[in-house]
Protein backbone atom coordinates (compact mmCIF):
# COMPACT_ATOMS: atom_id res chain seq x y z
CA UNK A 1 0.00 0.00 0.00
CA UNK A 2 2.72 2.39 0.91
CA UNK A 3 3.27 2.37 -2.47
CA UNK A 4 0.11 3.95 -3.75
CA UNK A 5 -0.50 7.48 -5.06
CA UNK A 6 -2.85 9.94 -2.89
CA UNK A 7 -5.52 8.99 -5.83
CA UNK A 8 -5.41 5.08 -5.02
CA UNK A 9 -5.19 5.96 -1.01
CA UNK A 10 -8.25 7.47 -1.71
CA UNK A 11 -10.05 5.23 -3.70
CA UNK A 12 -8.80 2.20 -1.54
CA UNK A 13 -10.25 4.38 1.31
CA UNK A 14 -13.28 4.99 -0.09
CA UNK A 15 -13.77 1.06 -0.63
CA UNK A 16 -13.32 0.39 2.67
CA UNK A 17 -10.05 -2.13 1.37
CA UNK A 18 -7.99 -0.52 3.96
CA UNK A 19 -8.62 2.12 6.77
CA UNK A 20 -7.33 5.08 7.60
CA UNK A 21 -5.64 4.10 10.66
CA UNK A 22 -3.93 1.17 9.03
CA UNK A 23 -2.50 3.53 6.36
CA UNK A 24 -1.14 6.04 9.25
CA UNK A 25 0.16 3.16 11.21
CA UNK A 26 2.13 1.70 8.45
CA UNK A 27 3.27 5.18 7.01
CA UNK A 28 4.56 6.05 10.69
CA UNK A 29 6.24 2.70 10.88
CA UNK A 30 8.39 3.68 7.47
CA UNK A 31 8.47 7.29 8.59
CA UNK A 32 10.48 5.68 12.59
CA UNK A 33 12.58 3.17 10.70
CA UNK A 34 14.13 5.96 7.51
CA UNK A 35 14.53 8.70 9.91
CA UNK A 36 18.53 7.56 11.09
CA UNK A 37 18.74 7.65 7.54
CA UNK A 38 16.79 9.91 5.75
CA UNK A 39 16.29 12.65 8.75
CA UNK A 40 13.23 13.08 6.59
CA UNK A 41 11.19 14.52 9.16
CA UNK A 42 11.93 16.89 11.98
CA UNK A 43 8.72 16.27 13.81
CA UNK A 44 6.20 12.79 13.65
CA UNK A 45 3.09 13.20 15.17
CA UNK A 46 2.03 9.43 15.81
CA UNK A 47 -0.84 10.32 18.62
CA UNK A 48 -2.27 12.85 16.55
CA UNK A 49 -2.16 11.03 13.43
CA UNK A 50 -3.84 8.35 14.76
CA UNK A 51 -6.58 10.24 16.62
CA UNK A 52 -7.44 12.28 13.09
CA UNK A 53 -6.88 8.88 11.35
CA UNK A 54 -9.79 7.28 13.94
CA UNK A 55 -11.98 10.33 13.02
CA UNK A 56 -11.63 9.51 9.31
CA UNK A 57 -12.14 6.26 9.45
CA UNK A 58 -15.97 7.06 11.41
CA UNK A 59 -16.84 9.58 8.89
CA UNK A 60 -15.62 7.03 5.97
CA UNK A 61 -17.99 4.39 7.79
CA UNK A 62 -20.78 7.27 8.18
CA UNK A 63 -20.72 8.02 4.44
CA UNK A 64 -19.97 11.64 5.17
CA UNK A 65 -16.35 11.49 3.61
CA UNK A 66 -14.61 14.20 1.35
CA UNK A 67 -12.42 13.25 -1.33
CA UNK A 68 -9.71 13.30 0.73
CA UNK A 69 -10.78 11.76 4.08
CA UNK A 70 -8.24 9.88 5.71
CA UNK A 71 -5.41 10.42 3.27
CA UNK A 72 -1.59 10.37 5.18
CA UNK A 73 0.21 13.60 4.44
CA UNK A 74 3.24 15.39 5.78
CA UNK A 75 3.51 19.09 5.68
CA UNK A 76 7.23 21.03 5.29
CA UNK A 77 7.95 22.54 8.81
CA UNK A 78 7.68 25.95 7.76
CA UNK A 79 3.65 25.97 7.48
CA UNK A 80 2.45 26.93 11.09
CA UNK A 81 0.20 23.78 13.11
CA UNK A 82 -1.68 24.44 15.86
CA UNK A 83 -0.14 22.69 18.88
CA UNK A 84 2.38 20.91 17.75
CA UNK A 85 6.05 22.68 17.21
CA UNK A 86 7.17 24.69 14.36
CA UNK A 87 10.63 25.22 13.73
CA UNK A 88 11.17 26.71 9.97
CA UNK A 89 14.29 24.38 10.27
CA UNK A 90 15.80 26.86 13.00
CA UNK A 91 17.51 27.11 16.16
CA UNK A 92 15.63 30.21 16.73
CA UNK A 93 12.07 28.41 16.55
CA UNK A 94 13.51 24.84 18.38
CA UNK A 95 10.83 25.33 20.80
CA UNK A 96 8.10 27.62 18.95
CA UNK A 97 4.55 26.15 18.98
CA UNK A 98 2.27 28.33 16.74
CA UNK A 99 -0.99 29.22 18.33
CA UNK A 100 -2.73 28.76 14.91
CA UNK A 101 -2.59 26.59 11.75
CA UNK A 102 -1.17 28.19 8.32
CA UNK A 103 -4.16 28.57 5.63
CA UNK A 104 -2.64 25.48 3.62
CA UNK A 105 -2.92 23.05 6.69
CA UNK A 106 -6.52 24.48 7.60
CA UNK A 107 -7.65 23.57 3.86
CA UNK A 108 -5.88 20.05 3.62
CA UNK A 109 -7.39 19.31 7.30
CA UNK A 110 -10.70 20.32 6.06
CA UNK A 111 -10.54 18.01 3.50
CA UNK A 112 -9.58 15.36 5.60
CA UNK A 113 -5.71 14.66 5.01
CA UNK A 114 -4.34 13.72 8.11
CA UNK A 115 -0.79 14.99 8.58
CA UNK A 116 1.85 12.64 10.27
CA UNK A 117 4.32 15.58 11.30
CA UNK A 118 6.64 17.82 10.02
CA UNK A 119 9.41 17.45 7.14
CA UNK A 120 12.95 19.02 7.43
CA UNK A 121 13.93 21.94 5.69
CA UNK A 122 16.89 23.84 4.70
CA UNK A 123 16.83 26.70 7.69
CA UNK A 124 13.86 29.11 6.86
CA UNK A 125 14.31 27.10 3.67
CA UNK A 126 17.14 29.29 2.74
CA UNK A 127 19.48 26.77 1.02
CA UNK A 128 19.29 24.47 -1.97
CA UNK A 129 20.93 21.35 -0.34
CA UNK A 130 19.08 20.69 2.97
CA UNK A 131 22.23 21.26 4.52
CA UNK A 132 21.24 24.74 6.40
CA UNK A 133 19.09 22.69 8.59
CA UNK A 134 19.71 23.28 12.34
CA UNK A 135 18.35 19.43 12.72
CA UNK A 136 20.75 18.33 10.03
CA UNK A 137 20.83 17.31 6.32
CA UNK A 138 18.11 15.53 4.94
CA UNK A 139 20.11 12.27 2.49
CA UNK A 140 18.77 11.59 -0.96
CA UNK A 141 16.84 7.97 -0.88
CA UNK A 142 18.27 7.34 -4.17
CA UNK A 143 22.00 7.88 -2.83
CA UNK A 144 22.62 8.53 0.67
CA UNK A 145 25.66 10.52 0.16
CA UNK A 146 23.88 13.11 -2.25
CA UNK A 147 21.79 15.60 -1.01
CA UNK A 148 17.87 15.95 -1.47
CA UNK A 149 18.02 19.34 -2.78
CA UNK A 150 16.37 22.42 -0.87
CA UNK A 151 15.24 23.68 0.85
CA UNK A 152 11.92 21.14 0.57
CA UNK A 153 14.11 18.30 0.90
CA UNK A 154 12.38 16.86 3.44
CA UNK A 155 9.27 16.59 1.75
CA UNK A 156 10.75 15.33 -1.41
CA UNK A 157 12.96 12.81 -0.05
CA UNK A 158 9.72 11.28 2.06
CA UNK A 159 7.46 11.25 -0.86
CA UNK A 160 10.64 9.99 -3.27
CA UNK A 161 11.41 7.00 -0.12
CA UNK A 162 7.40 6.48 0.02
CA UNK A 163 7.39 7.50 3.73
CA UNK A 164 3.96 9.42 2.98
CA UNK A 165 2.16 9.81 -0.28
CA UNK A 166 2.43 13.76 -0.63
CA UNK A 167 4.08 16.41 0.92
CA UNK A 168 3.14 20.22 1.51
CA UNK A 169 6.24 22.42 0.17
CA UNK A 170 7.13 26.19 -0.75
CA UNK A 171 9.11 28.04 -3.53
CA UNK A 172 11.13 31.13 -2.98
CA UNK A 173 13.94 30.32 -5.91
CA UNK A 174 13.27 26.65 -6.85
CA UNK A 175 12.53 25.28 -3.81
CA UNK A 176 9.81 22.82 -4.45
CA UNK A 177 11.00 22.23 -7.75
CA UNK A 178 14.46 21.59 -7.69
CA UNK A 179 14.52 18.80 -4.60
CA UNK A 180 11.61 17.59 -6.79
CA UNK A 181 14.09 16.71 -9.78
CA UNK A 182 16.93 15.43 -7.52
CA UNK A 183 14.60 13.20 -5.84
CA UNK A 184 12.94 11.72 -8.85
CA UNK A 185 9.42 13.13 -8.06
CA UNK A 186 6.64 15.59 -8.93
CA UNK A 187 6.52 19.49 -7.61
CA UNK A 188 4.06 22.26 -8.52
CA UNK A 189 5.03 26.15 -7.29
CA UNK A 190 1.66 28.03 -8.29
CA UNK A 191 1.38 31.17 -9.85
CA UNK A 192 1.97 33.52 -6.84
CA UNK A 193 -0.75 34.74 -4.67
CA UNK A 194 -2.70 31.46 -5.74
CA UNK A 195 -1.81 29.64 -2.17
CA UNK A 196 -2.46 31.59 0.71
CA UNK A 197 0.78 32.62 2.90
CA UNK A 198 -0.96 33.11 5.45
CA UNK A 199 0.63 31.12 8.57
CA UNK A 200 3.43 29.83 6.18
CA UNK A 201 6.91 31.27 7.37
CA UNK A 202 7.96 34.55 5.78
CA UNK A 203 11.11 34.20 3.83
CA UNK A 204 11.29 36.90 0.83
CA UNK A 205 7.20 38.12 0.76
CA UNK A 206 7.41 38.63 -3.56
CA UNK A 207 8.73 35.21 -4.32
CA UNK A 208 7.14 33.08 -1.79
CA UNK A 209 4.79 30.51 -2.73
CA UNK A 210 3.04 27.32 -1.13
CA UNK A 211 2.95 23.94 -3.68
CA UNK A 212 3.22 20.36 -3.28
CA UNK A 213 5.37 17.66 -3.81
CA UNK A 214 3.86 14.39 -5.09
CA UNK A 215 4.52 11.45 -6.89
CA UNK A 216 1.81 12.08 -9.67
CA UNK A 217 0.51 15.71 -11.46
CA UNK A 218 -2.45 14.12 -10.78
CA UNK A 219 -2.00 13.59 -7.01
CA UNK A 220 -0.86 17.40 -7.10
CA UNK A 221 -4.17 18.38 -8.85
CA UNK A 222 -6.53 16.27 -6.10
CA UNK A 223 -4.30 18.25 -3.21
CA UNK A 224 -3.99 21.47 -5.11
CA UNK A 225 -7.59 22.28 -5.80
CA UNK A 226 -8.12 21.65 -1.87
CA UNK A 227 -5.30 23.87 -0.70
CA UNK A 228 -5.74 26.80 -3.73
CA UNK A 229 -7.89 30.05 -3.52
CA UNK A 230 -8.53 33.22 -1.93
CA UNK A 231 -7.53 33.82 1.52
CA UNK A 232 -8.55 37.52 3.31
CA UNK A 233 -5.63 36.32 5.92
CA UNK A 234 -2.76 37.09 3.23
CA UNK A 235 -3.11 40.76 1.65
CA UNK A 236 -1.39 38.70 -1.73
CA UNK A 237 -3.71 36.24 -1.95
CA UNK A 238 -5.54 36.66 -5.27
CA UNK A 239 -9.73 36.22 -5.49
CA UNK A 240 -10.08 34.30 -8.50
CA UNK A 241 -11.84 31.33 -8.42
CA UNK A 242 -9.99 27.82 -8.04
CA UNK A 243 -10.67 25.26 -11.46
CA UNK A 244 -11.51 21.58 -10.99
CA UNK A 245 -7.64 20.99 -12.04
CA UNK A 246 -8.52 17.33 -12.15
CA UNK A 247 -11.19 17.66 -14.43
CA UNK A 248 -8.51 19.01 -17.06
CA UNK A 249 -6.25 16.09 -17.04
CA UNK A 250 -6.96 14.32 -19.83
CA UNK A 251 -7.17 16.82 -22.30
CA UNK A 252 -5.39 15.95 -25.29
CA UNK A 253 -1.94 17.30 -26.06
CA UNK A 254 -2.59 18.21 -30.15
CA UNK A 255 -1.65 21.65 -31.63
CA UNK A 256 0.15 22.40 -27.91
CA UNK A 257 2.80 24.69 -28.39
CA UNK A 258 5.95 24.11 -26.26
CA UNK A 259 8.81 26.55 -25.95
CA UNK A 260 12.07 25.11 -25.72
CA UNK A 261 14.08 28.08 -23.58
CA UNK A 262 17.17 28.29 -25.29
CA UNK A 263 18.91 29.91 -22.46
CA UNK A 264 18.59 26.68 -20.44
CA UNK A 265 20.59 25.10 -22.85
CA UNK A 266 23.72 26.72 -21.74
CA UNK A 267 27.78 26.11 -21.10
CA UNK A 268 26.61 24.30 -17.31
CA UNK A 269 24.20 22.36 -18.57
CA UNK A 270 25.29 18.36 -17.88
CA UNK A 271 24.95 16.99 -21.61
CA UNK A 272 23.32 13.64 -20.00
CA UNK A 273 20.80 15.82 -18.15
CA UNK A 274 20.44 17.91 -21.90
CA UNK A 275 19.89 14.51 -23.91
CA UNK A 276 16.97 13.63 -21.00
CA UNK A 277 15.06 16.88 -21.74
CA UNK A 278 15.27 16.44 -25.72
CA UNK A 279 13.82 12.84 -24.96
CA UNK A 280 10.96 13.94 -23.00
CA UNK A 281 10.17 16.57 -25.49
CA UNK A 282 9.76 13.91 -27.75
CA UNK A 283 7.15 11.81 -26.25
CA UNK A 284 5.02 15.25 -26.04
CA UNK A 285 5.81 15.73 -29.74
CA UNK A 286 4.61 12.40 -29.93
CA UNK A 287 0.91 13.08 -28.94
CA UNK A 288 0.71 16.41 -31.27
CA UNK A 289 2.62 19.55 -29.55
CA UNK A 290 4.62 21.62 -31.74
CA UNK A 291 7.94 22.11 -30.41
CA UNK A 292 9.75 25.90 -31.33
CA UNK A 293 12.95 27.37 -29.44
CA UNK A 294 12.25 30.48 -27.78
CA UNK A 295 14.59 33.05 -25.97
CA UNK A 296 14.59 35.20 -22.89
CA UNK A 297 17.25 37.66 -23.28
CA UNK A 298 17.51 38.56 -19.50
CA UNK A 299 16.93 35.74 -17.79
CA UNK A 300 20.66 34.74 -17.41
CA UNK A 301 20.51 37.71 -14.85
CA UNK A 302 17.72 36.17 -12.94
CA UNK A 303 20.38 34.32 -10.12
CA UNK A 304 22.02 38.53 -9.62
CA UNK A 305 18.92 40.00 -9.37
CA UNK A 306 17.38 37.71 -6.89
CA UNK A 307 20.14 37.41 -4.83
CA UNK A 308 19.22 41.47 -4.51
CA UNK A 309 15.95 41.07 -4.29
CA UNK A 310 15.13 38.04 -2.11
CA UNK A 311 17.79 38.75 0.92
CA UNK A 312 16.30 42.53 1.03
CA UNK A 313 13.40 41.14 1.75
CA UNK A 314 14.77 38.08 3.99
CA UNK A 315 16.31 41.42 6.16
CA UNK A 316 12.93 42.72 6.50
CA UNK A 317 11.02 39.65 7.08
CA UNK A 318 13.47 38.16 10.07
CA UNK A 319 13.62 41.62 11.70
CA UNK A 320 10.76 40.31 13.43
CA UNK A 321 13.13 37.23 15.56
CA UNK A 322 14.09 39.88 18.61
CA UNK A 323 13.84 37.28 21.27
CA UNK A 324 11.45 39.37 22.86
CA UNK A 325 8.10 38.11 21.62
CA UNK A 326 9.16 34.32 20.74
CA UNK A 327 11.92 32.05 20.02
CA UNK A 328 15.66 31.71 20.44
CA UNK A 329 16.35 34.59 23.74
CA UNK A 330 20.30 34.56 25.17
CA UNK A 331 21.31 34.52 28.30
CA UNK A 332 22.04 36.93 30.54
CA UNK A 333 21.07 39.78 28.09
CA UNK A 334 23.43 43.35 29.02
CA UNK A 335 20.94 45.79 27.89
CA UNK A 336 18.59 45.31 25.10
CA UNK A 337 20.88 45.60 22.30
CA UNK A 338 22.97 43.07 23.50
CA UNK A 339 19.41 41.38 23.78
CA UNK A 340 18.61 41.46 20.34
CA UNK A 341 22.27 41.05 18.68
CA UNK A 342 22.81 37.86 21.04
CA UNK A 343 20.02 36.39 20.14
CA UNK A 344 19.58 37.07 16.47
CA UNK A 345 23.54 35.78 16.43
CA UNK A 346 22.99 32.44 18.39
CA UNK A 347 19.40 31.74 17.12
CA UNK A 348 20.60 31.90 13.14
CA UNK A 349 22.71 30.10 11.39
CA UNK A 350 25.37 30.96 8.88
CA UNK A 351 23.40 31.10 5.96
CA UNK A 352 20.35 32.90 7.22
CA UNK A 353 23.21 35.71 8.49
CA UNK A 354 24.41 35.73 5.61
CA UNK A 355 21.46 36.61 3.48
CA UNK A 356 20.13 38.95 6.08
CA UNK A 357 23.59 40.86 5.81
CA UNK A 358 23.40 41.02 2.12
CA UNK A 359 20.13 42.21 2.50
CA UNK A 360 20.71 45.17 4.99
CA UNK A 361 23.79 46.04 2.90
CA UNK A 362 22.28 46.16 -0.51
CA UNK A 363 19.61 48.12 1.09
CA UNK A 364 21.58 50.29 3.33
CA UNK A 365 21.46 54.16 2.79
CA UNK A 366 23.14 55.10 -0.33
CA UNK A 367 23.30 51.60 -1.79
CA UNK A 368 19.39 51.60 -2.52
CA UNK A 369 19.21 53.14 -6.03
CA UNK A 370 22.37 51.08 -7.20
CA UNK A 371 21.10 47.43 -6.15
CA UNK A 372 17.39 47.15 -4.99
CA UNK A 373 15.63 50.02 -7.48
CA UNK A 374 18.64 47.89 -10.27
CA UNK A 375 17.56 44.72 -9.34
CA UNK A 376 13.42 45.51 -9.36
CA UNK A 377 13.54 47.14 -13.10
CA UNK A 378 16.07 44.23 -14.33
CA UNK A 379 13.48 41.86 -12.71
CA UNK A 380 10.51 43.51 -14.67
CA UNK A 381 12.55 42.81 -18.03
CA UNK A 382 12.90 39.94 -16.91
CA UNK A 383 9.25 39.08 -16.67
CA UNK A 384 8.70 40.97 -20.55
CA UNK A 385 10.66 38.16 -21.56
CA UNK A 386 8.28 35.42 -20.27
CA UNK A 387 4.74 37.66 -20.97
CA UNK A 388 6.34 37.64 -24.93
CA UNK A 389 6.79 34.33 -24.75
CA UNK A 390 3.88 33.00 -24.07
CA UNK A 391 2.51 35.43 -26.93
CA UNK A 392 3.93 32.42 -29.29
CA UNK A 393 3.77 29.71 -26.75
CA UNK A 394 1.52 27.70 -24.35
CA UNK A 395 4.69 26.75 -22.17
CA UNK A 396 8.32 26.64 -22.11
CA UNK A 397 10.02 23.59 -20.78
CA UNK A 398 14.00 23.04 -19.91
CA UNK A 399 15.78 21.19 -17.53
CA UNK A 400 15.31 21.45 -13.84
CA UNK A 401 18.72 21.96 -12.91
CA UNK A 402 21.67 21.94 -14.28
CA UNK A 403 22.90 18.76 -13.12
CA UNK A 404 22.00 15.53 -10.97
CA UNK A 405 22.12 15.37 -7.14
CA UNK A 406 25.96 16.68 -5.90
CA UNK A 407 27.28 15.12 -3.05
CA UNK A 408 26.83 16.49 0.27
CA UNK A 409 29.43 19.13 0.98
CA UNK A 410 30.80 19.22 -2.57
CA UNK A 411 29.18 23.08 -2.56
CA UNK A 412 29.22 24.41 1.03
CA UNK A 413 32.57 26.22 0.68
CA UNK A 414 31.46 28.89 -1.86
CA UNK A 415 27.52 30.06 -1.25
CA UNK A 416 28.14 31.17 -5.22
CA UNK A 417 28.25 28.24 -6.21
CA UNK A 418 25.09 26.77 -4.41
CA UNK A 419 23.79 29.46 -5.29
CA UNK A 420 23.99 29.21 -9.38
CA UNK A 421 22.37 25.54 -8.91
CA UNK A 422 18.57 27.36 -8.87
CA UNK A 423 19.94 28.84 -11.88
CA UNK A 424 16.66 27.30 -14.23
CA UNK A 425 13.81 27.51 -11.47
CA UNK A 426 14.59 31.81 -10.11
CA UNK A 427 12.84 33.27 -13.22
CA UNK A 428 9.31 32.09 -12.40
CA UNK A 429 9.88 33.25 -9.09
CA UNK A 430 10.73 36.66 -10.32
CA UNK A 431 7.70 36.91 -12.10
CA UNK A 432 5.43 34.86 -10.60
CA UNK A 433 4.80 32.25 -13.43
CA UNK A 434 3.53 28.90 -12.10
CA UNK A 435 6.13 25.96 -13.13
CA UNK A 436 6.50 22.22 -12.10
CA UNK A 437 9.20 19.27 -12.12
CA UNK A 438 7.98 16.21 -13.37
CA UNK A 439 10.93 13.32 -13.43
CA UNK A 440 12.28 12.48 -16.88
CA UNK A 441 15.22 9.83 -16.37
CA UNK A 442 18.36 9.05 -15.11
CA UNK A 443 22.05 10.77 -15.24
CA UNK A 444 24.08 7.78 -13.72
CA UNK A 445 21.29 6.28 -11.59
CA UNK A 446 20.43 9.41 -10.24
CA UNK A 447 16.68 10.97 -11.26
CA UNK A 448 16.65 14.35 -13.36
CA UNK A 449 13.80 16.96 -14.04
CA UNK A 450 11.88 18.14 -16.73
CA UNK A 451 10.63 21.54 -15.99
CA UNK A 452 7.89 22.84 -17.48
CA UNK A 453 6.35 26.75 -16.88
CA UNK A 454 3.23 28.22 -17.84
CA UNK A 455 1.73 31.78 -17.65
CA UNK A 456 -0.43 33.28 -14.37
CA UNK A 457 -2.80 31.09 -13.34
CA UNK A 458 -2.00 28.40 -16.12
CA UNK A 459 -1.87 25.21 -13.48
CA UNK A 460 -4.95 23.18 -15.28
CA UNK A 461 -2.80 23.64 -18.36
CA UNK A 462 0.69 22.54 -16.34
CA UNK A 463 -1.14 19.62 -14.98
CA UNK A 464 -2.72 18.77 -17.55
CA UNK A 465 1.26 18.26 -19.53
CA UNK A 466 2.41 16.42 -16.71
CA UNK A 467 -0.21 13.74 -17.08
CA UNK A 468 -0.32 13.17 -20.24
CA UNK A 469 3.49 13.10 -19.80
CA UNK A 470 3.17 10.73 -16.92
CA UNK A 471 0.49 8.81 -19.01
CA UNK A 472 3.61 8.26 -21.41
CA UNK A 473 6.72 7.22 -18.76
CA UNK A 474 6.75 5.44 -15.74
CA UNK A 475 9.98 7.40 -14.57
CA UNK A 476 7.81 8.87 -12.06
CA UNK A 477 6.99 5.04 -10.28
CA UNK A 478 10.66 4.43 -9.91
CA UNK A 479 11.52 3.66 -6.31
CA UNK A 480 15.21 3.29 -4.92
CA UNK A 481 15.35 -0.07 -4.26
CA UNK A 482 16.02 0.35 -0.35
CA UNK A 483 12.75 1.96 -0.27
CA UNK A 484 10.09 -0.24 -2.18
CA UNK B 1 33.41 45.81 -5.49
CA UNK B 2 35.13 44.03 -2.25
CA UNK B 3 34.41 44.64 1.05
CA UNK B 4 36.56 44.38 4.31
CA UNK B 5 36.15 43.37 8.34
CA UNK B 6 35.17 47.34 9.13
CA UNK B 7 31.78 46.71 6.43
CA UNK B 8 30.67 43.35 7.46
CA UNK B 9 31.28 44.50 11.32
CA UNK B 10 29.27 47.61 10.58
CA UNK B 11 26.72 45.39 8.45
CA UNK B 12 26.29 43.06 11.59
CA UNK B 13 25.53 45.91 13.81
CA UNK B 14 22.90 47.51 11.31
CA UNK B 15 21.33 43.61 11.20
CA UNK B 16 21.50 43.58 14.89
CA UNK B 17 23.49 40.10 14.63
CA UNK B 18 26.45 39.56 17.06
CA UNK B 19 29.11 37.96 15.29
CA UNK B 20 31.90 35.52 16.60
CA UNK B 21 35.49 36.63 15.70
CA UNK B 22 36.39 33.81 14.24
CA UNK B 23 33.09 34.37 11.91
CA UNK B 24 34.07 37.42 10.23
CA UNK B 25 36.74 36.23 7.53
CA UNK B 26 34.03 33.67 6.41
CA UNK B 27 31.87 36.37 5.63
CA UNK B 28 33.91 39.27 4.11
CA UNK B 29 35.20 36.44 1.57
CA UNK B 30 31.43 35.32 0.75
CA UNK B 31 29.96 39.04 0.97
CA UNK B 32 32.49 40.24 -1.61
CA UNK B 33 31.38 37.27 -3.69
CA UNK B 34 27.55 37.89 -3.63
CA UNK B 35 28.09 41.88 -4.26
CA UNK B 36 30.39 40.63 -7.26
CA UNK B 37 27.89 38.26 -8.55
CA UNK B 38 25.07 41.22 -8.20
CA UNK B 39 27.29 43.40 -10.29
CA UNK B 40 26.40 41.91 -13.22
CA UNK B 41 23.34 43.86 -12.89
CA UNK B 42 25.30 46.93 -13.81
CA UNK B 43 25.44 45.71 -17.52
CA UNK B 44 21.44 45.92 -18.17
CA UNK B 45 20.20 48.59 -19.87
CA UNK B 46 17.42 49.60 -17.62
CA UNK B 47 17.08 53.25 -18.71
CA UNK B 48 13.26 53.71 -18.89
CA UNK B 49 11.88 50.51 -17.53
CA UNK B 50 9.52 50.34 -13.89
CA UNK B 51 10.39 48.88 -11.14
CA UNK B 52 8.67 45.50 -10.72
CA UNK B 53 6.12 46.54 -8.33
CA UNK B 54 3.79 43.48 -8.11
CA UNK B 55 4.58 39.82 -9.58
CA UNK B 56 1.90 39.67 -10.76
CA UNK B 57 1.07 42.48 -13.87
CA UNK B 58 -1.75 44.99 -13.35
CA UNK B 59 -2.15 44.43 -9.25
CA UNK B 60 -1.21 46.10 -6.27
CA UNK B 61 -1.32 45.85 -2.60
CA UNK B 62 -4.93 45.04 -1.52
CA UNK B 63 -6.05 47.26 0.96
CA UNK B 64 -9.13 46.51 3.25
CA UNK B 65 -11.65 48.38 6.08
CA UNK B 66 -9.60 50.12 9.34
CA UNK B 67 -11.41 47.95 11.84
CA UNK B 68 -10.66 45.16 14.64
CA UNK B 69 -10.77 42.16 13.27
CA UNK B 70 -8.78 40.13 15.66
CA UNK B 71 -9.91 38.56 19.47
CA UNK B 72 -7.32 39.43 22.40
CA UNK B 73 -5.78 36.51 22.41
CA UNK B 74 -2.37 37.87 23.86
CA UNK B 75 -2.07 35.05 27.10
CA UNK B 76 -2.08 32.11 24.38
CA UNK B 77 0.45 34.19 22.32
CA UNK B 78 2.78 35.02 25.19
CA UNK B 79 3.35 31.16 25.51
CA UNK B 80 6.33 31.17 22.96
CA UNK B 81 7.56 34.28 24.80
CA UNK B 82 10.97 33.77 26.51
CA UNK B 83 9.54 36.22 29.09
CA UNK B 84 6.77 37.91 30.57
CA UNK B 85 5.21 39.22 33.92
CA UNK B 86 1.76 40.48 34.50
CA UNK B 87 0.52 39.88 31.15
CA UNK B 88 4.10 42.08 29.47
CA UNK B 89 7.22 41.11 27.50
CA UNK B 90 10.24 41.64 30.32
CA UNK B 91 13.10 43.38 28.85
CA UNK B 92 16.39 44.12 29.76
CA UNK B 93 16.33 47.68 32.06
CA UNK B 94 16.20 50.67 28.91
CA UNK B 95 15.69 53.91 30.95
CA UNK B 96 18.06 54.08 34.26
Amino acid sequence: MHLETVAGLAAALKGRKVSSTELVRAFLERIQAAQGKLNAFISVEGAAALAAAAAADRRLAAGDAGPLTGVPIAHKDIFCTAGTRTTCGSRMLANFVSPYDATVVERLKAAGTVMLGKTNMDEFAMGSSNETSWFGPVRNPWDPKRVPGGSSGGSAAAVAARLVPAATATDTGGSIRQPAALCGVTGIKPTYGRVSRYGMIAFASSLDQGGLITQTAEDAALLLGAMAGFDPRDSTSVDRPVPDYAAGLERPLAGLRVGLLKEFFDAGLDPAVAALIRAALQVLERQGATLTEVSLPNLPLSVPTYYVVAPAECSSNLARFDGVRFGHRCENPRDLTDLYCRSRGEGFGAEVKRRIMTGTYVLSAGYYDAYYLKAQKVRQLISQDFARAFGAVDVVVGPTTPTAAFELGAKTSDPVTMYLNDIYTIGANLAGLPALSVPCGFAAGLPVGLQIIGSHFSEERLLNVAHRFQRETDWHRRVPQEWR
Amino acid sequence: MSLGRRDIENIAHLARLALAEGEVPAYVDSLSRIIELVGQLDGAETGNVEPMSHPLPGLSQRLREDAVTETDRHELYQQNAPQVSGGLYLVPRVIE
